[in-house]
């Protein structure tokens, strides 16, 4: 019954372990039944990331794998946990649909999705439902600002990335007037409004604040109001395509601050699109994620495991779901029950120690001192500077 | 001061680009009283086939000197672009010569949706980076900068209006344009073919759009299947604004949406003490268009145009 639920090499090694235990079972002669376990996965399968969530869901299964052989028991009996793994395509509608496939599975918790996009739409639809979910990557604010107490996520948000390159640009580059300009979207609004709280917590001093758009290409006019004020920093909320060429125009202008920007900039593309603007040490930026200090170990040790189990090389996010499907076991464990009505207050106040780091939530549901890494250019190169808690 | 000198640039450059696209919109409508939404997409096409045969010199005669390059790239896009107008014209707009205006107005907008659909299927849906071809150092002008590319804007398109300017009024073509324009069946009957002309009216838009492309995209570095729908939208307005139909009013238009666009951008943030940013700068822009069209409903320079029989 419980290999009917899933799909692949892992259904028949899920198969004769359930075998092997129901054997053991009956050799015993007396001892409980086994309680099964469902829990489900969300990430683009399909499409142009699909990399990135096979990825993840090899994190997943992993874990599964791993929790099946420790033979862990809840409520006196033993659990057999169980994969149920969806592809949403990385869209929006396509996640709504997923999730709606997972609760009426009856899954006991969900990790995932891997997109903002896709995870805040699927996150009412858990909290309706009661089901936690942890997501290994999105990182928008707005998914832990609805209220859901079902929403979690194991890695820094945005707002603390922009916060802290705002800290960054005070107190390491010495920046003493910052620019800031953002594309007036959801992400690099955010980011931008982040960045600048950052600044005036470390001192730090806006001169302007201008904005453009997503689609536009012209900057020269807003860049020369920013000329006017002689910024050291120019700060960009938003993406490549318009940071690229943002950088350029700089350039045409003679403003020769350093650019700042989120993981919207901090791409291997921005290098083709800024070109010769991009400089040595000028542009910095910082994305999601990174381990420090004796976590190093740990994820090193974590990779080669990953690589003998699972055939493949850690990709981006997979490390973050293999501790997601732990923290969620580990807080069935402390309640007891494998009830998402049980464990949810148990996960909410969870302290655990994973392979990226220890994990535990605020109130939000946001990761407590979740880690960033930061980054720069150098000769037409992407080099990381450090890892940030 | 600098900062205004600086500012009355960025709105010359800006300004020029729109007015060359304006004159393909206007042009158009002074002869068929139609609004081509396709332009925009014309002039994307013209920057992505450049592009295309920048990539081709690059792989075949990587040492051909960078301007050279610029002109044979412009050299291809424009007759392809010319083309393309006249297959538009001929497939979308010419069937539907006879029927209600709105007809045709749809199939301007279904035209810009093949091509930009075309375009992403061709190109790809990134953004593409188009290379500095000219030497980027800029001059110096009372504490202004101009790049070279921005100064070749200025060259070119001034050029290219006044040669369109001097075809429409002096030649034969011209003279001929002007007679479709204002009334096709008379002009018909004085040996004129109007079908011929309209398509050259078209070809030469687009020829102007081919040209407005390749600068675009140098300028910015950039060229995208989306490149043309915002632009086209801004010259459209800059036609409208100038008087729909009049040569010299789309010229004025755009040379002054462009400028107060720059102004409105760079100044509307200290105006307001802060309570506007420059994502509101297309106010500036609409307002001054709401305003002329309140006391000059055809536009700057436009006449009022007596109804056809």
């Amino acid at each position: 019954m419980i290999a009917t639920l899933m799909k692949g090499p892992a259904a028949k090694k899920a198969l004769l372990t359930s075998a092997a235990l129901i054997a053991v079972a009956v050799a015993a002669g007396c001892a409980p039944k086994d309680a099964s376990v469902k829990i489900g996965h969300v990430g683009p399968l399909t499409g142009s990331i699909a990399h990135l969530g096979k990825d993840n869901e090899a994190g997943a299964k992993m874990a599964i794998a791993e929790l099946n052989k420790a033979e862990i028991k809840i409520d006196g009996k033993k659990v057999v946990f169980s994969l149920i793994s969806e592809d949403d395509g990385a869209d929006p509608k396509q996640g709504t649909a997923a999730a709606q496939k997972l609760v009426d599975a009856k899954v006991a918790g969900v990790i995932g999705h891997l997109n903002s996009g896709t995870t805040i739409p699927a996150s009412k639809i858990y909290s309706d439902a009661g089901i936690p979910q942890i997501s290994p990557s999105a990182t928008n604010p707005k998914y832990t600002q609805q209220g859901f107490k079902t929403a979690f996520r194991v890695v820094a948000n945005d707002a603390t990335l922009g916060g802290v390159l705002g800290k960054y640009a005070v107190n390491e580059l010495k920046a003493k007037s910052i620019a800031v300009i953002d594309d007036r979207t959801a992400y690099g609004q955010g980011v931008a409004d982040e960045f600048v709280k950052g600044v005036e917590a470390a001192g730090g001093k806006v001169v302007d604040r201008q904005f453009t758009t997503d689609k536009a290409t012209d900057f020269m006019s807003i860049l020369t109001a920013i000329r006017a004020k002689k910024p050291d920093v120019v700060f960009y909320g938003g993406m490549d395509a318009v940071g690229g060429p943002m950088l350029r125009q700089m350039d045409q202008l003679k403003i020769n601050a350093k650019f700042m920007g989120g993981d919207g900039i901090c791409t291997g593309e921005l290098i083709k699109l800024a070109d010769k603007a991009l400089g040595n040490n000028r542009v910095f930026c910082a994305e999601a994620g990174g381990v420090v200090g004796p976590y190093e170990q740990k994820m090193a040790d974590f990779k080669e495991r990953f690589k003998k189990e699972m055939g493949a090389e850690v990709n981006l996010y997979s490390p973050y779901v293999y501790d997601a499907v732990m923290v969620m076991v580990e807080a069935m464990k402390k309640a007891n029950s494998t009830d998402p009505k049980k464990y949810l207050p148990e996960l909410a106040k969870i302290q655990y120690e994973g392979v990226t780091g220890p994990i535990a939530f605020d109130e939000k549901g946001d990761i407590k001192g979740g880690t960033l890494t930061l980054f720069t250019y150098k000769d037409g190169k992407r080099e990381s500077l450090k890892v940030i808690q | 001061m600098d900062t205004l000198i600086q500012q009355l640039i960025n709105g010359l450059v800006l300004g020029s680009v729109y007015a060359l696209v304006a004159l393909g919109y206007t042009m158009v409508y002074g002869i068929l009283q139609l609004i081509n939404f396709a332009h925009g997409d014309v002039l994307m096409i013209g920057a992505m086939v450049s592009l295309t045969v920048l990539g081709i010199i690059k792989m075949i005669a990587p040492s051909t000197p960078l301007v050279l390059q610029l002109m044979i790239a412009t050299a291809v896009a424009i007759p392809v672009c010319m083309l393309l107008a006249a297959a538009i014209e001929r497939i979308a707009y010419r069937p539907l010569r006879n029927s209600p205006r709105l007809a045709p107005l749809i199939t301007a907008i279904g035209i810009s949706i093949v091509l930009q659909t075309m375009a992403m299927i061709i190109w790809s849906p990134n953004p593409r980076v188009y290379p500095d071809l000219l030497p980027t150092t800029p001059f110096e002008i009372g504490g202004a900068l101009l790049a070279p590319k921005q100064l070749l804007i200025l060259v070119v398109a001034s050029l290219s209006m006044a040669g369109l300017l001097l075809l429409v009024n002096k030649t034969r073509l011209g003279r001929a344009m002007r007679a479709v324009s204002e009334n096709p069946r008379i002009a018909n009957l004085m040996g004129v073919n109007p079908d011929r002309i309209i398509t050259a009216t078209f070809m030469l838009g687009a020829a102007l759009a081919a040209i407005a492309g390749v600068l675009v995209a140098m300028n910015y570095n950039i060229a995208q299947f989306t490149m043309g729908f915002l632009l086209g939208l801004k010259a459209f307005t800059a036609a409208v604004l100038g008087g729909i139909g009049n040569l010299g009013g789309a010229v004025a238009g755009g040379l002054l949406l462009g400028i107060i666009e720059a102004l409105g951008a760079g100044y509307i943030g200290e105006l307001t003490g802060g309570f506007l940013g420059s994502h509101y700068q297309d106010i500036f822009a609409f307002a001054v268009l709401i305003v002329v069209l309140i006391f000059r409903p055809s536009g700057l320079l436009g006449e009022r145009v007596a109804d056809r029989a």
